[in-house]
């Protein structure tokens, strides 16, 4: 299983972070810290696999961005990168050629898309199509909904 | 950027430019707390509130909190959010939840209502919602409030196949913290058919569930292999066009193939049935026989899956261990991905080969790749792929390769990363031992370890290679001629002076012969090297001398003469002096008979397994390659190390007349590394210390402890996430010693580490403190100690302060710490009854000779706590010399080197106030007052 992921930018900053196991924030700040430093350092031909604490981390960057993920000992490591691709195909398709300023700015979507890729850091769907559909079916309900201070918001109250 | 589709939030949108807009983090954290008082304005007052404000507001708490700012309101806005009838904002409230709400918060009860709501929706959307929920949630709130509802969603025929899937891998969450949801009887059979469901991503979601409860529960659930081989064999032999959406990169449902795999691994063997078996090696060997096919797409992605089901068919190949032909085949094609140009692949390919070695089926296979994982060692850029190469070869060894493979191993070794020599060096010393079949090239071996990289031989390589020499009659004349020559060297690491100084003290007369290699040339040769050496060495050279003077009568009155040196003040080191003038009585009053009797060469160890092994298995647990072909499993490692500890004690035992105490014990103890449970006393309270060390590592909270070190000498002296320091003193009369134990707690090496004393030169003459110097670097999980001397000349105040630089991580870390060495260790407690004790009292009147001070009790007054503190101070604590029995009243003499300060106090409680009165009267101004500062407010 997973045990969690955190996708960071090339400087260092956390632009999401999720977690499968109960870690108190304290931890999740020491791991995220620690993580980040470890592979912000390693040179781009090294292995994007890497022995850590009891667990293994799977990286790989995109672009500026890094997503990493920890997994237990008897994981799939390079299915693993595959998850991490399918996400990234997943935002790609549905913020048209994502970029970071995207999971910045609407990062509740990017946390939607991964809920419906993975469940308590299992695998959930992994039908492109089916996880796409999912998320249409959860903005079509939005749609019907827009209430009035959304107008005043936008200046067409 | 893209529109996106449903409704943007432009107050948040707005938000987070200006945070991006931000030039310093002051303006950022400014920006932030002005948005905190506005959201919770608007929360607090703003009774018109809508939906639509709620949900911009959480979601601005939402991103504040990831920002990595704590968030302690807008819980309750969120939990309203959750019964909205808007879907965006029931959403927002759940993400709310999941990412801010722990397991054990008081607001999972409130939520549990609108989650069941949503359950019970007619819309797959809202129902998967909740279930999203509780899978982040997962706790026992959660398991119990749901343990009906969950198990029916995932099995009835009217539940929809996307809200299947998230309630079977939300079942496994809940499953994972209260394994007592899983209804068992008729629902067994169901779940397990769920292997067989027309839906492939509800099989993907089962698949993963039904693993968890056959770990647990394997027999219940055995015929879930039936299904998983018949689902695997259909998956493996489909063309990658029938499964539509799930096959990914032309590789067909690689996500449930792997998984079903894994399934497979719970059972050894995987079936009974011989026809399931037949299927199930015909679809390994598929699976074998795809990974020749040229690749139907050049993306990684296409290699990367079509290699997870190979990899996993591989490891299922291994664990049954039972099928030669299956093995070697994927004994070569691992051997292919050694040199492919992936480096993922490489790593992985050695990884599983570590796998490959150790069954007797493939192990002849693998090591046709010698030479290949040997150029990986050498060659590989990522110091991962090279470790794991590393870990092959000592896997692979055995008695046929192994002097090849140490050889290279050693060849390595020079130039090897220092993340890993340590290692390696454990992994070269088992090799030689275990495969030594001559061992004079064992003796080779180990001492070229310690001239290649010295440094990283621990104590427990060189106590064994000593064990072997005394145990083996064969090699011990090789052995002393062999460390002859190594001692020769003009710089040689101490750790051959001491393999070299034990060597010769018991077999330096089967060299004595020649006249190259002669008593006194020997013995001129040893000692030129102690001025070079630590206490440590030292006192293990001096012994190693008494016992020349048993080997070599003709040589006793130099060696006589160096004692004598070292006898005196002149040797700071009191263990030193202590043992060299002991030696030298020895040397003059006992007989040649009592001298060959006490001396007697060192009679052979218990055979038992190297010591050296339990190292490296506790620095790598569940790591460790085995290097044993499983069919000849050795047994476990027992208990204790011989240490050549135990053979001092065993030559101070043997006179313990003369040696009167058994410092030696200690002074070895004090560096014996905390890796093994050794059985001797001496030993323990180091190991309680730094046991930890290689422990629970969450223990991120920084505690230093200084001020407990006023009434004790040994402890976890300062702990943060990244060091841990333990200390061990000792103190006699106006002379201390202390050991300082550095541990790394950390994945990485610190260095430039330097620990520098602050004491200035006008204290030190009051209190010599004397540190030694420290390796510049600590590795990573490992531990140094630093030995300290204390000389008290004369009362002083306070205590040195020692500050420590590194380099972690590339971020310079600096803190100070305060030693225990605090004017009180250099009290001997003085015995005195009531009578001598009031004169004394009487006499010590005169207003230099008083301090006092009223302090307030710590809560609750603790009476007997005190009288541990102060039994622990270092004063004697009389009893029955106040008539007052609450009143505790001490005395002691304060040593040093100019004078005695005799010191008396008196500790009266006030039960009612709550409050001490400390009262010191000692013959010198500066130590009344010292001892009241220390004592005050302790109690």
């Amino acid at each position: 299983m997973m045990l969690f992921m955190l996708l960071f930018s090339r400087q260092g900053k956390l632009r999401l972070q999720k977690w499968y196991m109960a870690y108190p924030d304290k931890v999740k700040k020491k791991i995220t810290r620690e993580l980040v430093t470890t592979i912000l350092a390693r040179k781009p031909k090294m292995c994007s696999f890497l022995e850590w604490k009891d667990c293994k981390i799977v990286y790989k960057r995109y672009a500026s961005l890094y997503f990493c993920c920890a997994i237990e000992q008897n994981d799939n490591e390079l299915l693993t990168l595959e998850i991490i691709h399918r996400y990234v195909e997943l935002l790609d398709k549905y913020f048209g050629s994502v970029c970071e300023l995207d999971i910045i700015f609407n990062f509740e979507k990017a946390y939607f898309i991964l809920d419906e890729l993975l469940i308590g850091g299992e695998i959930q769907e992994t039908s492109k199509k089916n996880v796409l559909k999912a998320i249409a079916s959860q903005d079509l309900l939005q749609e019907d909904e827009t209430p009035q201070s959304f107008f005043d918001d936008h200046g067409l109250g | 950027m893209a529109p996106v589709r449903g409704d943007g939030m432009r107050g948040l949108a707005v938000f987070i430019s200006d945070i991006r807009n931000c030039k310093s983090k002051e303006a950022e954290v400014k920006r932030i707390n002005k948005e905190l008082a506005n959201i919770r304005s608007k929360f607090k007052g703003d009774k018109t509130l809508d939906g639509y404000q709620k949900k911009k507001y959480v979601c601005k708490l939402l991103f504040i909190f990831l920002l990595g700012h704590d968030i302690d309101f807008g819980h309750m806005e969120a939990v309203n959010l959750l019964s909205s009838n808007k879907y965006s904002e029931k959403q927002i409230g759940y993400l709310f939840i999941s990412v801010l709400v722990n397991t054990n918060s008081d607001l999972i009860r409130l939520i549990i209502q609108s989650i069941k709501n949503d359950l019970q929706s007619r819309n797959p959307v809202h129902v998967n919602l909740a279930l999203q929920c509780i899978a982040n949630i997962g706790s026992r709130d959660m398991a119990e409030s749901f343990s009906n509802e969950i198990p029916k969603l995932l099995v009835s025929g009217d539940t929809m196949d996307v809200v299947k899937q998230s309630a079977a891998l939300c079942l496994l969450r809940l499953f994972r913290s209260s394994p007592d949801i899983i209804p068992g009887g008729e629902w067994t059979s169901r779940i397990i058919h769920l292997l067989n469901d027309q839906h492939m991503g509800v099989v993907t979601a089962a698949t993963s569930l039904i693993d968890a409860l056959v770990k647990c529960n394997p027999d219940e659930y055995k015929g879930c292999v039936n299904l998983a081989v018949s689902r695997l064999s259909r998956i493996v032999t489909a063309s990658y066009t029938d499964l539509q959406d799930y096959t990914y990169y032309f590789v067909p449902a690689p996500w449930l193939s792997v998984k079903l795999l894994r399934l497979l691994q719970n059972y050894n063997p995987v079936t009974e049935e011989a026809g399931v078996r037949a299927r199930l090696n015909e679809t390994l060997e598929t699976i074998l026989n795809k990974a020749q096919e040229p690749p139907k797409s050049k993306k990684v992605q296409h290699s990367n899956a079509k290699n997870a089901v190979l990899f996993e068919a591989i490891n299922l190949i291994i664990h049954s261990d039972s099928e030669p032909n299956l093995l070697v085949r994927a004994c070569n094609q691992l051997g292919q991905f050694l040199s492919n140009r992936e480096t993922n692949l490489r790593y992985l390919a050695l990884e599983s080969m570590c796998h490959l070695a150790t069954s007797e089926f493939s192990h002849e296979e693998v090591k046709k790749h010698q030479e290949v994982v040997i150029l990986s060692m050498k060659m590989e850029k990522d110091v991962s792929v090279r470790q794991m190469a590393v870990d092959l070869l000592y896997a692979m060894c055995d008695r046929g390769n192994a002097e090849e493979i140490v050889q290279e191993m050693l060849n390595y070794l020079e130039t090897a990363d220092y993340s890993i020599r340590e290692e390696m060096v454990l992994k070269v010393a088992i090799l030689a031992e275990k495969y030594a079949t001559d061992y004079t090239w064992y003796v080779d071996v180990i001492l070229n370890l310690i001239r290649i990289a010295g440094d990283y031989v621990s104590e427990e390589v060189w106590y064994r290679v000593i064990q072997i020499v005394i145990n083996r009659e064969e090699v011990q004349g090789y052995a002393a001629k062999t460390v002859f020559e190594a001692l020769q060297a003009p710089a040689c690491h101490e750790n051959m002076v001491k393999v070299g100084g034990y060597i010769l003290g018991e077999f330096g007369n089967l060299i004595a012969g020649d006249s190259r290699s002669a008593p006194l040339v020997q013995f001129k040769l040893l000692h030129s090297k102690y001025h070079l050496c630590s206490p440590m060495t030292r006192a293990l050279l001096l012994s190693t001398y008494i016992k020349f003077i048993n080997l070599f009568p003709e040589i006793r009155t130099n060696i006589q003469d160096v004692f004598r040196q070292h006898s005196n003040l002149r040797s700071a080191d009191a263990e030193l002096q202590q043992r060299a003038s002991e030696y030298l009585q020895l040397s003059i009053v006992a007989s040649t008979d009592v001298l060959a009797t006490v001396l007697e060469e060192m009679p052979s160890f218990p055979e038992r397994e190297s010591s050296i092994l339990a190292v490296l298995k506790k620095k790598k647990p569940g790591r460790v390659p085995e290097n044993e072909i499983r069919e000849s499993k050795s047994p476990a490692p027992t208990s204790g190390p011989g240490s050549v500890l135990q053979n001092n004690v065993h030559v101070n035992n043997s006179h313990s007349k003369l040696n009167n105490s058994n410092a030696n014990t200690d002074l070895l103890g004090l560096s014996t590394p905390p890796a093994n449970n050794v059985g001797s006393n001496s030993n323990s309270t180091l190991i309680d210390v730094l046991g930890d060390i290689y422990g629970s590592n969450n223990n991120s909270s920084a505690v230093y402890n200084t001020k407990k070190f006023l009434f004790k000498n040994n402890g976890v002296l300062f702990e943060n996430e990244m060091l841990q320091i333990g200390v061990k003193s000792e103190f006699r009369q106006n002379l201390g010693r202390l050991g300082l134990f550095y541990g790394n707690k950390t994945q990485v090496p610190l260095s430039n580490f330097n620990p520098v004393l602050q004491w200035s030169a006008e204290e030190t003459l009051k209190l010599n403190v004397q540190m030694k110097a420290v390796e510049p670097t600590l590795e990573a999980g490992a531990q140094i100690q630093q030995l300290l001397t204390a000389e008290c000349i004369e009362d002083y105040a306070d205590a040195p302060t020692i500050e420590i630089s590194f380099r972690y991580n590339g971020t310079q870390q600096k803190f100070s710490i305060k030693l225990p060495l605090s004017v009180n260790k250099f009290f001997e407690p003085t015995e005195m009854n009531a009578e001598s004790f009031f004169a004394r009292w009487k006499n010590l009147s005169g207003e230099q000779q008083r301090s006092q001070k009223v302090f307030k009790a710590a809560q609750p007054l603790d009476l007997p706590g005190a009288r541990n503190k102060l039994m622990g101070f270092g004063m004697q604590l009389l009893d029955s010399v106040d008539p007052n029995p609450d009143n505790m009243v001490c005395a002691g003499i304060i040593h040093t080197q100019s004078q005695q300060v005799g010191c008396l106090m008196r500790l009266e409680p006030n039960k009612q106030a709550q409050m001490f009165r400390l009262t010191v009267r000692a013959s010198k101004e500066t130590v009344t007052r010292e001892i009241c500062d220390l004592l005050a407010d302790q109690f």
